[in-house]
């Protein structure tokens, strides 16, 4: 009985832990892609880029996920701005993402030894060079543990989706278990998958870590 | 001494915050608080509407002290199992699957399903009208059923928690349709008239909402079965039914 309702359960949560998956990968990228220019940015001597990126990080670490989904879900069409539910949860996502990945980023700059950059630039080196050569492959190094966090906590993240009618793992867990009244079997299924996502992460990450900081070892 | 004191208040304080628990025949009674007028959450934080009047109205017939709680309409059957609360008033559809999982008690009102779209839409009023489109459900409502078997796959179906968030995509236009109760849906048009919402299609889903229990309560079932009957005998029913839709929702 138990067993026949969870592999009755199976394939449609796999089939919709594809879209879990998607979610995750799509916004980490937009994520990843907004961060670097916000994480340099809080960093910047230029007071105004230095007062935008804090503000933009402190709104989006300082408020709940789901409230930003919500704003701009339910939010934007009051002001005649209509987004798809997979638009809505993307951009949330992948903003929300850019914040903590932004902070990531400035920790690893800011611990990339000061006097590796002062002998770099007293051997003549330009400021970007300085920046590709010394300071961003090393942040790399030190942002990568937490930045496996971070995607770890993104793959949860996404199942806030469901709750502006995405069909995420989340989304279909809940409406099979209404439609079963078994949620402990459901739910753990939907538990276990999300699990396996999380453990092959961070394996992988681990992996680049390895690979990545071998000259530390 | 300052000990002795704190402890008097702590154990006084205790004693008032424990009292209630102590009376016979307390029932905890779910609703969902996302359904309105049935039933939904005013801006003081307050339990209110149809399904809350009525079942205060059966904690007083049965002189039972009560406690209103709500829970989100997917998990509201696990959650009555897991005996979270004693009884559903939240305007359950009676259906045999939901059978099998509770008992219910004797119909406490009469309701169809209807199709609600935007007036500028302008669809004709045929079953065809709908095909392709996107229409939109409460999640593990009978109305999601009924959208499956006049369709299939031919509309898009998207699910919520709650009936008020699917009401707001149908104004946003995100949905072209919505299907829900056509009792609640009415109070809703004629209460805004500026959403511009109007019925399309005719009735369906005939149904009968009654209080949903654990099915080996059985005392508690004969105990709510004599408080309908009571409170639609002395005509508090008809009060509050009057009070909410202007008729009463017992008559087929």
């Amino acid at each position: 009985m138990i067993l026949d309702l969870i592999c009755e359960s199976l394939p449609p949560l796999l089939a919709s832990s594809i879209l879990t998956i998607h979610l995750t990968c799509i916004s980490l990228a937009i994520g990843a892609f907004l961060s670097l220019p916000l994480g340099l940015g809080r960093l910047s001597k230029n007071r105004w880029i230095a007062g935008f990126c804090f503000a933009y990080v402190y709104y989006f670490r300082g408020t709940p996920l789901l409230v930003q989904i919500f704003l701009i879900y339910y939010g934007l069409p009051q002001i005649g701005l209509t987004l798809g539910a997979y638009m809505s949860a993307l951009i949330s996502l992948s903003l929300n993402t850019a914040a903590y990945t932004a902070e990531i980023i400035r920790g690893g700059i800011q611990a990339v030894a000061a006097g590796e950059i002062e002998s770099a630039h007293a051997m003549g080196m330009t400021r970007s060079q300085v920046l590709c050569r010394i300071i961003l492959p090393q942040m790399v190094g030190f942002a990568l543990p937490a930045y496996g966090n971070e995607i770890i906590l993104q793959i949860k993240a996404t199942s806030l989706a469901s709750t502006i009618t995405l069909m995420d793992l989340t989304g279909m867990a809940r409406t099979l278990a209404a439609e079963t009244y078994a949620p402990l079997e459901i739910f753990s299924v939907a538990g276990i998958i999300y699990l396996a996502m999380v453990i092959t992460t961070s394996k992988l990450v681990a992996w680049m870590e390895r690979r990545w900081t071998a000259y530390r070892r | 001494m300052r000990m002795k004191e704190m402890l008097f208040i702590f154990l006084g304080v205790m004693m008032l915050v424990a009292s209630p628990v102590l009376g016979a025949d307390k029932i905890k009674i779910a609703t969902e608080g996302a359904y309105s007028p049935f039933n939904y959450v005013n801006a003081k934080g307050d339990l209110e509407g149809f399904d809350v009047d009525i079942a205060k109205a059966l904690c007083e017939a049965m002189k039972a002290d009560c406690t209103l709680v709500t829970q989100d309409w997917d998990g509201i059957i696990p959650a009555l199992l897991a005996k979270k609360f004693d009884a559903i008033v939240a305007s359950m559809a009676v259906t045999e699957k939901r059978k099998k999982a509770i008992a219910f008690t004797k119909p406490y009102y009469y309701s169809v399903a209807s199709y609600v779209v935007r007036n500028e839409s302008n669809f004709p009023d045929k079953v065809e009208a709908l095909i392709g489109k996107t229409i939109g459900v409460q999640r593990a409502t009978i109305h999601e059923g009924t959208i499956k078997e006049m369709y299939g796959d031919k509309v898009t179906i998207k699910t919520y928690d709650t009936n008020e968030n699917c009401i707001l995509d149908l104004k946003n236009k995100r949905l072209d349709a919505m299907i829900a109760s056509r009792p609640l849906m009415a109070y809703y048009i004629k209460h805004n008239p500026e959403a511009g919402f109007a019925f399309l299609l005719g009735m369906y889903n005939p149904v009968v909402a009654a209080i949903g229990l654990r099915q080996q309560d059985t005392e508690i079932m004969e105990k709510f079965n004599a408080a309908l009957d009571t409170i639609v005998q002395n005509g508090t029913y008809d009060q509050i039914s009057n009070k909410w839709f202007g008729e009463s929702l017992l008559k087929k």
